[in-house]
């Protein structure tokens, strides 16, 4: 999706990549292009020297370690296939993945949703408009770590707020910690209170790009607002969607602060994601190989994830 | 690049034909003005509970009733807290290692932008798709090899274990790259005839065009170093060394269920971002309106 972005900001920007140098001879071209080679290099060195050793060399690393029997920290023994063979039968492992897939699958859209509406809201007009777009973005300055205690204070069973409302509303109070589903359900709140601001950005850059006369035109023809919100807004933010859609997936698998912080993964597992159980087996029981082949499997993941959406997303574009 | 996501200004209301149009209008806008005051009132009140909390007694906040407006403000929460923790500590080093981690990533993000944007050679394609496609691997992947790479190389314990992993910012390249393609390539050619090196051309010209970058790339970093939680969490080992983030989780730790000490640190931990947050917004939005990368 980057790409996609990349291309549609490179248009006004006018450099044409593949332009061959017209001037001077073929030989001194020639030096010329090493010299450029050399340069690019150099200016690229800082930034590749700490990507490559501090991310790519790690995740092969990390492939190498989910080959290996681990005992605590140092060298492990090779066996092969083995940790990942071990995954099939694991049922914490089944429970984390399908959490984190259902955890995806309801924060993707629902942010997206959200992110419209409000963006929609904002870009009408309104009185004060700035103001209701700072307090709807100012979540993302917040530390995850921060958000999730809030969401802990906020969600707490026996003196939080939140049930301190619904008892003075005479409502049932609900067990936000001890209940599977409930605790879900907070992590899954604060997460869209913490995200809602980006998809709502990225949906309001969008919809500026949308001519109003097409709603005037709309208006004219007799569509209500909704109808104008369907058929003419939904439509024309289709990049901006395609983009959040990758990066709310990709975001939704790396899930780790809020759940950490707020559940540890709890009650019985009912919030346990793949991070968080890789998290747990690496550092807290000190199994490293088997954190690793977890780890191996969700990036696995990520790229399939990745790629099918993006296979999606390029036939979609060649049949408009 | 230079379109800032600053709402657009405001259209002129169409004169209406009909008074029927226009009241209709008006009720419209009524709806929307309640629609954004009630999204706005939600979104804002756990900020606002967490305030409260943080200068609300310890009695106070164990009565049972509802109460939305403390009887009286407080700072014993922060007293505590202070007196119980390096706080202060604490504080300088989220300041440091944030500060050096948006440093260096401003510079080598600048530098290779200027590459991928502006130089010619051959694998360049290649090097930028691999630069890119490290977004999609979260730390969880890579942590036990990263914690043995860095044990390996001795910088365990110290700030750089945190500073050098996090300083080369995947995104921060693509930012710099798309903003300097917007950079005419004319004025790179004429200096570059005049005899001006690489060097020259990138501290003479294209850096004195890029404030705005500069200013993007340099809260961005800080913003996600500031708020880092999960490698940090396994590179800092000692209590002297932690962040805001790292030592607000301790501290729960320690207090458990006492929420007024929780949330006063907690506010420490998040008013400087969010004042900077809110002073240079036009940076943050446009960082973020070309990442989402966290």
């Amino acid at each position: 999706m980057t790409l996609r972005v990349e291309e549609r900001s490179a248009a006004p920007a006018g450099g044409e990549p593949a332009r061959p140098r017209e001037s001077g001879p073929r030989r001194s071209r020639r030096r010329r292009n090493l010299g450029e080679t050399l340069a690019g290099l150099a200016f690229l060195s800082p930034n590749m020297l700490l990507l490559g050793l501090f991310v790519l060399v790690p995740l092969v690393g990390a492939v190498s370690i989910s080959l290996q029997a681990t005992n605590g920290f140092g060298s492990g023994r090779f066996i092969g296939w083995d940790n990942y063979v071990r995954l099939f039968s694991d049922g914490l492992f089944w429970r984390s993945t399908l959490n984190t897939a259902l955890f995806t699958l309801i924060v993707t859209p629902v942010s997206m949703a959200m992110g419209l509406g409000i963006a929609a809201l904002l870009n009408s007009v309104l009185p004060a408009r700035g103001v209701f777009r700072s307090i709807v973005i100012v979540p993302m300055a917040i530390s995850g770590v921060a958000t999730a205690l809030i969401g802990v204070l906020i969600f707490d069973q026996n003196s939080g707020i939140l049930d301190k409302m619904l008892k003075f509303a005479g409502l049932p109070s609900i067990p936000w910690q001890s209940g599977q589903g409930a605790a879900f359900a907070s992590v899954v709140i604060v997460t869209l209170w913490w995200r809602v601001g980006f998809n709502m950005l990225i949906y309001l850059a969008g919809l500026q790009g949308v001519n109003p006369g097409l709603h005037e035109a709309a208006r004219l023809d007799g569509a209500n607002g909704w109808q104008r919100f369907r058929y003419i807004t939904v439509p024309m933010v289709g990049p901006s969607s395609f983009f959040l859609l990758i990066m709310n997936v990709i975001y939704s698998f790396q899930v780790f602060d809020i759940i950490f912080v707020m559940t540890g993964g709890g009650p019985q597992n009912a919030t346990s994601v793949l991070v968080t159980y890789a998290y747990d087996t690496g550092f807290v029981t000190r199994d490293q190989g088997y954190a690793a082949a977890i780890g191996v499997v969700l990036l696995l993941l990520t790229l399939a994830f990745t790629a099918i959406q993006w296979r999606i997303s390029r036939t979609r574009d060649q049949v408009e | 690049m230079t379109q800032t996501l600053a709402t657009a200004p405001r259209a002129l209301p169409t004169p209406a034909p009909r008074s029927s149009r226009r009241r209709r209008g008006r009720g419209a806008l009524a709806a929307r003005i309640v629609a954004a005051g009630v999204i706005c009132g939600i979104l804002l009140f756990p900020l606002y509970w967490m305030v409260v909390v943080a200068f609300s007694s310890r009695a106070e906040l164990l009565g049972g009733d509802l109460r939305l407006w403390p009887r009286s403000w407080t700072m014993e929460n922060f007293q505590r807290v202070l007196s119980s923790f390096p706080v202060i500590t604490w504080f300088g080093n989220s300041i440091a290692i944030s500060v050096v981690v948006a440093l260096i990533t401003v510079t080598v993000s600048l530098l290779a932008g200027y590459a991928f944007a502006h130089l010619r050679f051959r694998g360049s394609n290649v090097l930028f798709l691999v630069a890119l496609s490290t977004l999609m691997i979260p730390v969880q992947v890579i942590m036990v090899a990263l914690f043995q790479l860095v044990t390996t190389l001795g910088i365990y314990g110290s700030y750089w274990a945190v500073i050098l992993p996090t300083a080369a910012s995947a995104f921060g390249v693509f930012l710099a790259r798309q903003f300097m393609l917007a950079i005419p390539r004319d004025l790179i050619e004429a200096a570059r005839m005049d005899g001006a090196g690489h060097l020259r051309v990138f501290t003479r010209i294209v850096l004195p065009l890029s404030k705005p970058l500069i200013a993007v790339l340099f809260f961005m970093s800080l913003l996600q170093s500031w708020n880092d939680f999960a490698w940090p969490l396994i590179a800092l080992k000692d209590n002297s060394l932690f962040t805001l983030p790292i030592g607000l989780l301790y501290l729960q730790g320690q207090f458990g269920s006492d929420y007024g000490a929780t949330m006063a640190f907690a506010l420490l931990n998040v008013t400087p971002m969010v004042i900077l947050f809110l002073v240079f917004q036009r940076y943050f939005v446009q960082g973020f309106a070309r990442s989402g990368i966290r």
